[in-house]
């Protein structure tokens, strides 16, 4: 055995690498093409995942596996490597690798001076961030230091791209072998990534995850109109290189679950399926994951908190801390969904070297043997289409394999060899092992016992009667050196000894205590029953959460999330003081029946049937919920996109937030439904979303079915950046540029508009314009923010130029000054009870905005922009009255039936009437009492909020929550690293911060 | 284009300001009669007489027992409420006028250690915001400079006045530190992020402490060089000024407190989100506490939702003396709402009405003058149609400082007074 190795090392110095090369490279020496058939034994062989052979022998020529079995045939010529007791599983694949590829730039952004235009040279995209036409074989250098530690860990061939850009351009599939990339690159063209991010682009746009979303939305589109009509006008090898990326495998990396579930989305727009590669928390939100999906997931799992100090303890996310337990677990919950796993070592960095002790933890956590190996060989082969040559040791497949000491891999497993295409890296000599146990050492005349304990440290009793002395013992490949003093005394001359391990008997020369050159030999003499010795090396697998305690996860994943969402039965509230918003008012001691999400009838002493849930509201207020008209709560990564006079291309629902802890919050405030707008970075910003607080939905879940499109524009300082200080280049600049944006929009989104009708397919279809079209064509509603009177009266006439009508501004604070002008155009106000004095534009700014508006027969809302004030628009709302003495009905309105209105949601939301949406919360004072407390918020005849069950999660969460921070301790403890606590803190946005 | 802003701006102030003037000086004694009386102190007096002359409150109590009304000017308050003036704690009314303008903001002086900032000097009495919070009844201000480390000397002033100095009523009574954060936000308001550990926490408390100990060492030495910072700090070593000490998480507060201790101080905490954790503390050092916002999200993802709305009243319950404060200038006009949410999270309600008037004069040395209906006391009070703390009939009819009468209209209210002609006249 020992020889076959020696031999094989040989053969294998450098000269290998010609073996297999044909090609075009001029040999310029005498050549020296050599043997490459080679048959490989070992004791277990997994041929695939699900197939193993025991004593089994591959058959490996040019490159590749052209027969496996126990009884394989050994071709004359193949050159015998027998693996002994080793075990051979398929080489690893990595699809998610920046190996061999060029570092890509940093990129330095100057904020002060925004670049507008992309800074690559040649005819490309003219968005910095696509970089499709990047080909990942043409950059590709062979850099076998990298190699050579990917190999160590198993792998044999990945799937390298750049990570660079929104589009990555090509990736490609190498082996991992020291030959030059001519030989490599087994697949030049295999894939196509992207992700949500920018990487080196210093262009400004896209500055927000929906600005991302929309970039690419749009390339689909060009990639279209240029591939028919474009070609001829323009040149554009960004679009061509993608067009030919659309026949691979698209792989898309996300930055969390919600992102994956946004990608998946993208991708059903186009009819397009993508690999998500994951950030590891793709668990938390399965539910969103409708299909059998193919992820790519990394072995990323975080340290435990040093929560050792409860000050920082109570810091900690509580979402964090989940998730630290759940980390190893979430392959198994994807498998376990009916998913697709392929493992990436990306995202480890230096902690790479701990890759088997991760596959062990997964495994811990419940994934099978066949599962963890399918994850790193088939999975990876099939998502590249590339199963026909890689992932398994099958007849005809690529020669990648690992000789290993077991499989499945634990903490000190080791490879042996790892073999590329037929091509064998030796990574260590199959038996440097030393047995643990007893040895009988005879250094001429005199026996020693030695012993060597499981780690390999050897101890020597010098004399039958004596204590043990501490001895140096190696093993190199066959060689032995062990050397002991020969007394316990200290000072007392070492024994030296040399020679060669056979099987279980060493023996070789040395010098004894007095310095004579004699024979010793070693017997090993105290062998352990096998099946003992590999119980012991396959310790139960480690990993923080255990198969059969998976737990159920709360939804969302996050604070106050819920194992349990809620249920929609039927019930009747009685004997409440019900606030209708109809023509009967307010109605004290009547009953609201619910049935099926929606309100079925309400009055005195309602007949309901036996059975139905009976809620007592005595003493209590029952109102509809209350509808926030401008709100940012629950977005991801960024309200504004602002980085163009007009991004109507961009949409808040592309980017809805599910997990924020806001959602519950503004339940507990009697709050049933918001309208997520963009930010007023620009005159044209984005398209809103118009949700629900579904509160453990998903974000799709969350939005408002058939709901109208609305878009926010923006008037002002913000849009003509008055507060930025410095440098500004941007158009507009003044409020006469303002109108002037707005006529050239509106004036070519109408030609655009036309020439689309018209059937003119050579128009190239623009999201910005085709959403601006929609507002012309009022299908689409505008909700400006707006203060100053002169510039509402600007976009009013604006809209009646291209005859349309805006639908509302929002803020409004100088409404009071043309409410008559605003009644006349048919425009609504969603505005601040209070707010000014924070900007000049709102100097003028007076309490009695809404109702002096209001009193002119305009729409008027009180809305927050704030995730605080959001809990609380029922006191808003009674500042009407402070301020304007509005009747205490009208006031009411102002928060629930006046904004469905002008979110025309009326005809479900808004007031008690038989038919409409059950979104009602049930006060224990007057709803704009200071003192009022909302005890239940139903969303569709759900209870969603429940004072007394908050109190109730609450308290489970601080259970909870010690419960993680005490295993948290026992992993400080038992010496694992630990990482400085981190917090979440109260994430929201508010479009008019300006500090 | 800046300087067109500010040009325009003070146009505008010119053109509306001037119509307010300060009250005079009271000329006849006044009784109210019939309102119930809130007295600051924790409880009240139904049916109430209140009675004041030259500018001092001369009897406050029952029907029965009140001195004669001949010679008074009676004001039949029946069915309303009259309070002590609100005292708006921790605020920069008077220091900021437009957030965004930065000519009009005095609220931070640069660098970290400003004990001899004083906001008094700054105030400025003719303020367009002043009028809109005296109008829900703040009468009386603390007038606070804002910043990190040593922000300054904070004054009470009184929300009418020809100039600061006659609006001063405690003036320098002050000083403001403001503790380093031990857990700071990352990203920006565009982006936020996750909350880190301050690693230079420990750094920035031994910096602080370093500077007390020389200013300490200095107020001791008699021929020190002078040095106009450290003699600033002098009367609060002296106990003759508060130490205000600004802190929000647990850590913060205990290290604050053990910090004064170090110099027998008894600090007042301001903000103090997480007070509610260090009940036992706070109780057995004395500290009384300016609540920060009660309008504020919880600190973190898995407190009570409810957590800063139950923060007073759990105070009060643990026997700690608390006051309110909303921060800004503009926004002080929530200061009653603020802390009308905490009644109905558990405060009791004579205790919410305390804590916005004897409680902050008492922290401020000033509660011989203000904060409370007792004889003696300046008539600094002002008549509700209703429960002033609660919104819709917090509508002020007639308010009075030192005696004077308060103009109750603002800008805000001439303005909708304009537009509403506009309409009336159908223009």
């Amino acid at each position: 055995m020992q020889r076959h190795y020696l031999l094989l090392l040989i053969l294998s110095l450098g000269f290998c690498s010609f073996a297999l090369a044909q090609g075009t490279v001029p040999v310029t020496a005498p050549s020296d093409k050599r043997p490459n058939s080679y048959a490989i034994k070992a004791a277990k062989v997994y041929i695939t995942p699900d197939r193993m052979l025991e004593n089994a022998t591959i058959i490996v020529k040019d490159g590749r596996v052209i027969n496996v079995g126990v009884d394989a045939n050994i071709p004359a010529g193949a050159i015998l490597v027998d693996a002994g007791d080793k075990t051979i599983v398929p080489g690893f694949i990595d699809l998610m690798s920046d190996y061999g590829q060029p570092e890509p730039e940093k990129p330095k952004r100057d904020w002060n001076n925004p670049q507008y235009q992309t800074k690559t040279g040649g005819p490309f995209s003219w968005n910095q961030a696509l970089k499709s036409e990047y080909d990942a074989a043409a950059h590709f250098t062979t850099d076998n230091k990298r190699a050579e530690a990917l190999r160590k860990l198993g792998f044999t061939t990945v799937l390298s791209h750049r990570p660079d850009g929104i589009s990555r351009g090509s990736a490609a599939v190498v082996s991992l072998s020291d030959k030059s990339p001519r030989e490599v690159v087994i697949n030049e063209r295999a894939a196509h990534l992207m992700s949500f991010s920018k990487g080196s682009s210093t262009q400004i746009y896209p500055g927000s995850l929906m600005g991302m979303i929309a970039l690419l939305r749009q390339t689909y589109l060009d990639a279209d109109w240029y591939n028919s009509y474009g070609k001829k006008e323009v040149t554009n090898l960004s679009i061509e290189s993608w067009t030919d990326l659309q026949s691979l495998p698209q792989i898309f990396a996300v930055g969390d679950k919600l992102e994956a579930l946004r990608a998946m989305k993208l991708a059903d727009e186009f009819g397009k399926r993508y690999i998500i590669k994951g950030d590891g928390d793709s668990y938390q939100r399965l539910d969103g994951f409708t299909r059998r999906e193919k992820f790519i997931v990394p072995l990323t799992f975080p340290d435990a908190y040093d929560v050792a100090d409860p000050y920082d303890a109570q810091m900690a996310g509580y979402a964090d801390l989940m998730h630290w337990e759940l980390a190893d677990a979430n392959a198994v919950y994807l498998k376990k969904a009916g998913h697709q796993v392929a493992f990436t070592l990306d995202g480890l960095d230096k902690d790479e070297k701990s890759f088997f002790e991760r596959l062990d933890r997964v495994r811990g956590a419940g994934m099978s043997d066949s599962e963890l190996l399918a994850a790193l060989t088939t999975t990876p082969a099939d998502f590249v289409g590339m199963r026909k040559d890689l992932g398994s040791l099958e007849n005809g497949k690529m020669a990648n394999l690992i000789i290993l000491d077991e499989w499945p891999v634990g903490k000190k497993s080791k490879v042996y060899q790892t073999w590329v295409s037929g091509e064998p890296f030796m990574l260590a000599p199959f038996n440097e092992d030393i047995s643990e146990g007893d040895y009988r050492v005879q250094v001429g005349d005199i026996a020693y016992l030695m012993q060597v304990d499981a780690m390999g440290k050897a101890k020597v009793r010098v004399r039958a009667d004596s204590a043990f002395v501490d001895a140096k013992l190696k093993r190199t490949v066959d060689r032995i050196a062990l050397s002991f003093p020969s007394d316990t005394a200290k000072g007392a001359a070492v024994i030296r000894l040399g020679g060669l391990v056979d099987a279980k008997r060493w023996y070789g020369q040395g010098y004894d205590a007095t310095g004579n050159w004699m024979t010793w030999t070693a017997e090993y003499d105290g062998a352990k029953p096998a099946d003992e010795m590999s119980e012991k090396k396959k310790d139960k697998p480690k990993s923080r959460s255990q198969v059969a305690t998976l737990p159920e996860l709360p939804k969302p994943f996050a604070p106050y999330g819920t194992l349990v969402l809620p249920k929609g039965e039927a019930f009747v509230v009685r004997n409440a003081t019900v606030w209708t918003n109809e023509d009967a008012g307010i109605i004290e001691k009547a009953d609201v029946y619910v049935v099926n999400g929606k309100i079925s009838g309400f009055g005195e002493s309602l007949k309901v049937p036996s059975g139905v849930k009976e809620i007592d509201g005595t003493g209590k207020h029952l109102t509809t919920g209350i509808i926030d008209e401008h709100s940012h709560i629950a977005i991801s990564r960024g309200v504004n996109e602002g980085s163009q006079e007009s991004t109507a291309e961009v949409r808040i629902g592309d980017v809805v937030n599910s997990e924020d802890v806001n959602l519950y919050r503004h339940l507990s405030g009697g709050v049933t439904a918001v309208q997520q707008l963009h930010g007023s970075a620009n005159p044209i910003g984005g398209q809103s979303s118009l949700i629900k607080l579904r509160w453990g939905h998903t974000p799709e879940e969350l939005k408002i079915e058939g709901a109208d499109g609305f878009i926010k524009f923006a008037l002002g300082e913000n849009v003509k950046q008055s507060n930025w200080g410095g440098n500004t280049t941007r158009y507009p600049q003044t409020r006469m540029g303002v109108e002037q944006v707005y006529e050239d929009y509106f004036t070519r989104a109408e030609a655009y508009h036309k020439a689309r009708q018209a059937g003119d397919k050579s128009v190239r279809r623009d999201l910005d314009l085709e959403a601006i079209a929609e507002i012309v064509n009022r299908k689409r509603f505008i909700s400006c923010h707006s203060y100053r009177q002169s510039e509402i009266n600007m976009l009013m006439k604006v809209a009646d130029r291209h005859n349309f009508n805006v639908n509302t501004f929002t803020h409004i604070l100088e409404g009071y000054k043309v409410a008559d002008k605003m009644k006349e155009h048919g425009v609504g106000a969603s505005t601040f009870s209070d707010w000014w004095a924070y900007k000049f534009e709102v100097w003028d700014a007076i309490p009695e905005n809404g109702p002096i508006m209001f009193e002119q027969g305009v729409t008027v809302a009180y809305n927050s922009d704030d995730a605080e004030l959001g809990r609380r628009l029922n006191q808003e709302a009674g500042k009407a009255v402070q301020y304007g003495g509005l009747s205490e009905e009208d006031a009411w309105k102002f928060v629930t039936l006046n904004p469905a209105k002008l979110l025309h949601l009326d005809d479900k939301m808004g007031s008690i009437k038989a038919g409409k949406d059950a979104d009602l919360v049930l006060w224990n004072a007057h709803p704009m009492s200071v003192y009022a407390r909302a005890d239940k918020t139903w969303v569709d005849g759900k209870l969603y909020f429940d004072r007394a069950d908050m109190k109730k999660r609450q308290q489970a969460m601080r259970v909870e929550r010690n419960r993680l921070a005490q295993a948290m301790l026992d992993e400080k403890n038992a010496g694992k690293r630990t990482k400085p606590v981190e917090g979440h803190g109260g994430e929201h946005y508010e479009c008019d911060s300006i500090h | 284009m800046r300087t067109f802003l500010i040009l325009a701006f003070t146009l505008l102030l010119n053109q509306l300001q001037a119509q307010f003037i300060p009250g005079a000086p009271q000329a006849n004694p006044i009784a109210i009669t019939g309102a119930t009386a809130h007295l600051g102190t924790g409880t009240a007096i139904e049916d109430a007489v209140i009675t004041f002359a030259n500018g001092k409150l001369t009897y406050v109590g029952a029907q029965t027992g009140a001195p004669s009304l001949a010679g008074h000017t009676v004001v039949d308050a029946s069915g309303k409420d009259v309070y002590p003036g609100f005292i708006a704690m921790d605020t920069r009314l008077g220091l900021v006028e437009i957030d965004a303008v930065r000519a009009t903001d005095d609220i931070r002086e640069i660098g970290y250690l400003n004990p001899n900032a004083r906001s008094l000097i700054a105030f400025n009495t003719d303020s367009e915001i002043i009028p809109t919070v005296r109008n829900i009844g703040v009468l009386v201000a603390q007038v606070t400079p804002d910043g990190r480390g040593i922000a300054g000397q904070s004054s009470a002033m009184s929300m009418d006045g020809w100039n600061w100095e006659d609006a001063a009523i405690g003036a320098d009574e002050g000083m403001h530190l403001h503790w380093p954060r031990d857990f700071r936000m990352t990203g920006w308001w565009a982006a936020p992020g996750g909350m880190k550990k301050n690693e230079k926490y420990n750094e920035q408390v031994q910096s602080i402490q370093q500077y007390f100990d020389q200013a300490q060492a200095y107020a001791k030495t008699a021929d020190a060089i002078d040095n106009p910072r450290f003699q600033s700090m002098e009367p609060v070593f002296a106990g003759k000024q508060s130490l205000y000490i600004h802190a929000s998480f647990a850590r913060e507060i205990e290290d604050a407190i053990a910090f004064a201790d170090r110099y027998d101080l008894k600090p007042i905490l301001v903000g103090g989100q997480d007070a509610y954790l260090l009940k036992d503390l706070l109780k057995e050092k004395g500290i009384s506490v300016v609540v920060g916002p009660v309008h504020a999200l919880p600190q973190r993802g898995d407190d009570l939702v409810s957590q800063p709305f139950e923060t007073p009243g759990q105070l009060h319950a643990a026997g700690i003396p608390i006051a309110f404060s909303v921060g800004g200038a503009w926004e002080q006009r929530r200061l009653p709402l603020n802390a009308g949410h905490a009644v109905g999270y558990g405060l009791p309600y004579e205790e919410a009405v305390k804590g916005l008037t004897l409680t902050p004069a008492t922290m401020m040395n000033i509660a011989d003058r203000v904060g409370s209906l007792e004889v003696g006391k300046d008539a600094t009070l002002f008549i509700s149609v209703g429960d002033a703390l609660e919104i819709r009939t917090n509508i002020l009819e007639q308010a009075w400082i030192g005696g004077r009468e308060v103009d109750l209209r603002s800008r805000q209210t001439e303005l909708a007074k304009k537009y509403k002609a506009k309409y009336t006249r159908g223009e």
